[in-house]
């Protein structure tokens, strides 16, 4: 009983604190959604409802936000995730310069996001006077200009999942070398003198002994594609839903202090509609990967 | 299958600048005979694993031959080899079951090897009769004791029906009675599959209980090879005399004069043929033997009774170790203190010289 109410004592702090700036405001915005034109300024609201829902669901603004985000996240999160097994099963594997290049793997993870932004739209944006460099080496193999920036939609979609995929690579490049450096050589020696196939010993061996990592990858992958914004406004800049090019959160920030802004309704009700999707989305992968995840 | 080593010389480069490359083992030249199980055994860095990993294909030798049979199979990988390998920790895949593990090399056969399932079924639950595992066949490897997941080693490495089965310290992760018990099993193991079996240890009692050779490495030199009886009855240097036995040899400085060995100034033993000069005389400890008129003198520290024989703990200033333990027959009574009086064995004294620690022989 003593012991008890001293632990009780030592996570007082944290209970504060969390409660304060995690779960009360995580109520708040429960609550914010169902109360219908709620003010800021005034603290009132009109009545209690699912009003706010309706109209974030019949936002066209709204559902195009869902379909570039779920396109995002469908899109990125294999694409980042194999790719970063391929160049850390690669880097694994040399050598010689291995620390040079998970150095510049990693050197992404460090630069601002709207720094390498600007350096996309460098590469990727028609102006009038240049087709950017990207258009330059399509025409060197015979292919059309295409405006990525403020061009039509699929050249735009590509755009930002290139410069996604780009953005969280190097951490899951960092993530996967080190799961891959853990495994014990022994069982790659053993899988050598039972005649195994480098195919089937990557298969069968190194994939489930890093899959508690890989799945990591996956979830938190999900999660941070689905709350992208910051680099849909690097590329595109703060006019997302001009440009056809918001996010789910961007549409919430809009919905916000945007142009549009002064909505705390709707924006709660956005979010807490992201949130309902993220939830689901982590279930599915939490059962799926029941089957697929060894800890051992 | 007969294997043969053929001056098999391993270096490993040194590390950093200038630094010399290490021998790990050094001109190894040796036939182990079809159908036997050898133990290669020595202290540890003394490159008996180096060896192993060489039979495997795992390293490749810097000069020499290996065969298998008639076939060479020096630059053979470790894929194409045809050996079975049980690691010193085993490495059972963790996320497989038992079952899984054990067919494991079996879906790797290609080509004309290549098994149907029920054929690689068969197999794995003959591999699992075999090390008596069948009930555990869906269990997962965490979830068996170290003696299991042994059996489990030996069962994955022997369901391939390799050419040479190679254990690497298969018994140092178990505890003192699994021990006994695992290693009577692979005797029966080896005897009963008839495969060629080589396994490294560095305990010297494991090695003699159930091989049928020996090969006693020190520094990546080989010792000396023979049946473990011979080996211990008869070794050829002063480094085998003290690796063999429990408890160890104990070493007197000694002297040999006009065809005797003197101990501490008494002659103890007839030498005959034995040059004059300081000797390093080792005697076993079950060469004392208990002599009211016996020349070797001790001081009397205590007895340990072990049923069976007892051993007398006692003191001489020549003697090298720190106290003199001799194993004599419990049918025996010892004074209770002072001086106790031995006479030896002829044939477990040895004689090695003082420099060069080779043996020198006499007629016992």
């Amino acid at each position: 009983m003593e012991n008890n109410r001293k632990a009780w004592l030592y996570l007082l702090p944290a209970f504060l604190f969390l409660g304060a700036f995690l779960v009360y405001p995580l109520i708040d915005v429960f609550l914010y959604s169902f109360e219908e034109c709620y003010n800021f300024a005034s603290q009132t609201y009109q009545g209690v409802g699912l009003y706010n829902y309706s109209y974030v669901l019949h936002d066209p603004y709204f559902l195009q936000a869902v379909k570039n985000t779920v396109l995002l996240v469908v899109i990125t999160v294999p694409v980042s995730t194999g790719l970063a097994l391929a160049l850390s099963v690669g880097l694994s594997s040399i050598e010689k310069l291995r620390e040079l290049f998970q150095t510049i793997y990693f050197l992404p993870y460090v630069t601002n996001t709207l720094a390498v932004g600007l350096v996309f739209m460098i590469l990727f944006k028609k102006t009038p006077y240049t087709d950017g460099l990207i258009n330059l080496l399509l025409h060197l193999f015979g292919g059309p200009t295409v405006d990525f920036i403020a061009g039509p939609y699929w050249a735009k979609m590509l755009v930002l999942c290139i410069y996604t995929v780009w953005v969280v690579m190097p951490f899951k490049v960092l993530i996967l070398t080190s799961a891959l450096a853990s495994v014990n050589p022994m069982y790659y020696n053993a899988a050598r003198v039972d005649g195994t196939p480098q195919w089937r010993v990557f298969t069968r061996i190194t994939l489930p002994m890093i899959s508690p990592t890989v799945f990591y990858l996956i979830i938190t992958g999900f999660i941070g594609a689905f709350k992208a914004y910051s680099d849909a406004v690097a590329l595109f800049g703060v006019d997302l839903n001009a440009a056809g090019m918001n996010t789910i959160v961007g549409y919430v920030y809009d919905m916000l202090y945007g142009n549009s802004g002064g909505y705390p309704s709707y924006a709660s009700a956005a979010a807490i509609l992201l949130f309902a999707i993220v939830l689901t989305i982590t279930c599915i992968n939490m059962l799926v990967s029941r089957k697929h995840v060894h800890y051992v | 299958m007969k294997v043969t080593l053929q001056h098999v010389t391993k270096q490993f480069p040194g590390r950093g600048k200038g630094a010399r490359a290490v021998t790990a083992v050094n001109d190894f030249d040796f036939t182990l005979p079809d159908g036997k199980l050898v133990g290669l055994l020595g202290p540890s860095g003394c490159g008996k694993s180096t060896t192993l990993n060489l039979l495997c294909g795992l390293l490749k030798p810097t000069s020499g031959k290996i065969c298998f049979g008639d076939e060479d199979v020096t630059q053979l990988p470790a894929e194409h080899r045809g050996v079975g390998m049980v690691f010193q920790n085993y490495a059972l895949y963790p996320h497989l079951t038992v079952r899984q593990n054990i067919r494991f090399p079996l879906e790797n056969l290609r080509g004309k090897d290549k098994l149907s399932k029920p054929e690689m079924e068969q197999r794995v639950r003959d591999a699992a009769a075999l090390v008596q595992l069948e009930e555990l066949l869906d269990r997962k490897p965490s979830e068996l004791s170290g003696g299991q997941q042994q059996r489990v080693a030996i069962a994955r490495a022997l369901v391939k029906t390799p050419r040479v089965l190679l254990l690497d310290e298969p018994l140092s992760n178990l505890d003192a009675r699994l021990r006994l018990q695992t290693r009577e099993e692979i005797r029966r193991i080896q005897r009963k599959t008839q495969v060629t079996t080589i396994f490294v240890t560095h305990d010297q009692e494991e090695a003699m209980s159930i091989s049928d050779e020996i090969v006693v490495m020190k520094d990546g030199v080989v010792q000396q090879i023979g049946r473990p009886q011979e080996v211990y009855d008869s070794p050829v240097n002063l480094f085998v005399a003290k690796f063999l036995g429990t408890p160890p040899i104990h070493l007197f400085r000694g002297e040999v004069h006009n065809g005797r060995l003197l101990l501490g100034g008494a002659a103890v033993l007839a030498v005959p043929g034995v040059p004059e000069g300081p000797v390093t005389a080792a005697v076993r400890p079950e060469g004392f033997v208990l002599d009211e008129q016996g020349p070797l003198a001790c001081t009397l520290n205590g007895v340990e009774v072990m049923g069976r024989d007892i051993s007398v703990v006692c003191r001489h200033p020549d003697c090298e170790n720190t106290v003199i333990r001799a194993i004599i027959s419990a049918e025996n009574t010892v004074p209770a203190g002072g001086t106790v009086r031995f006479a030896l064995k002829p044939r477990k004294v040895f004689l090695f010289d003082a420099d060069t620690e080779r043996r020198i022989p006499f007629e016992a």
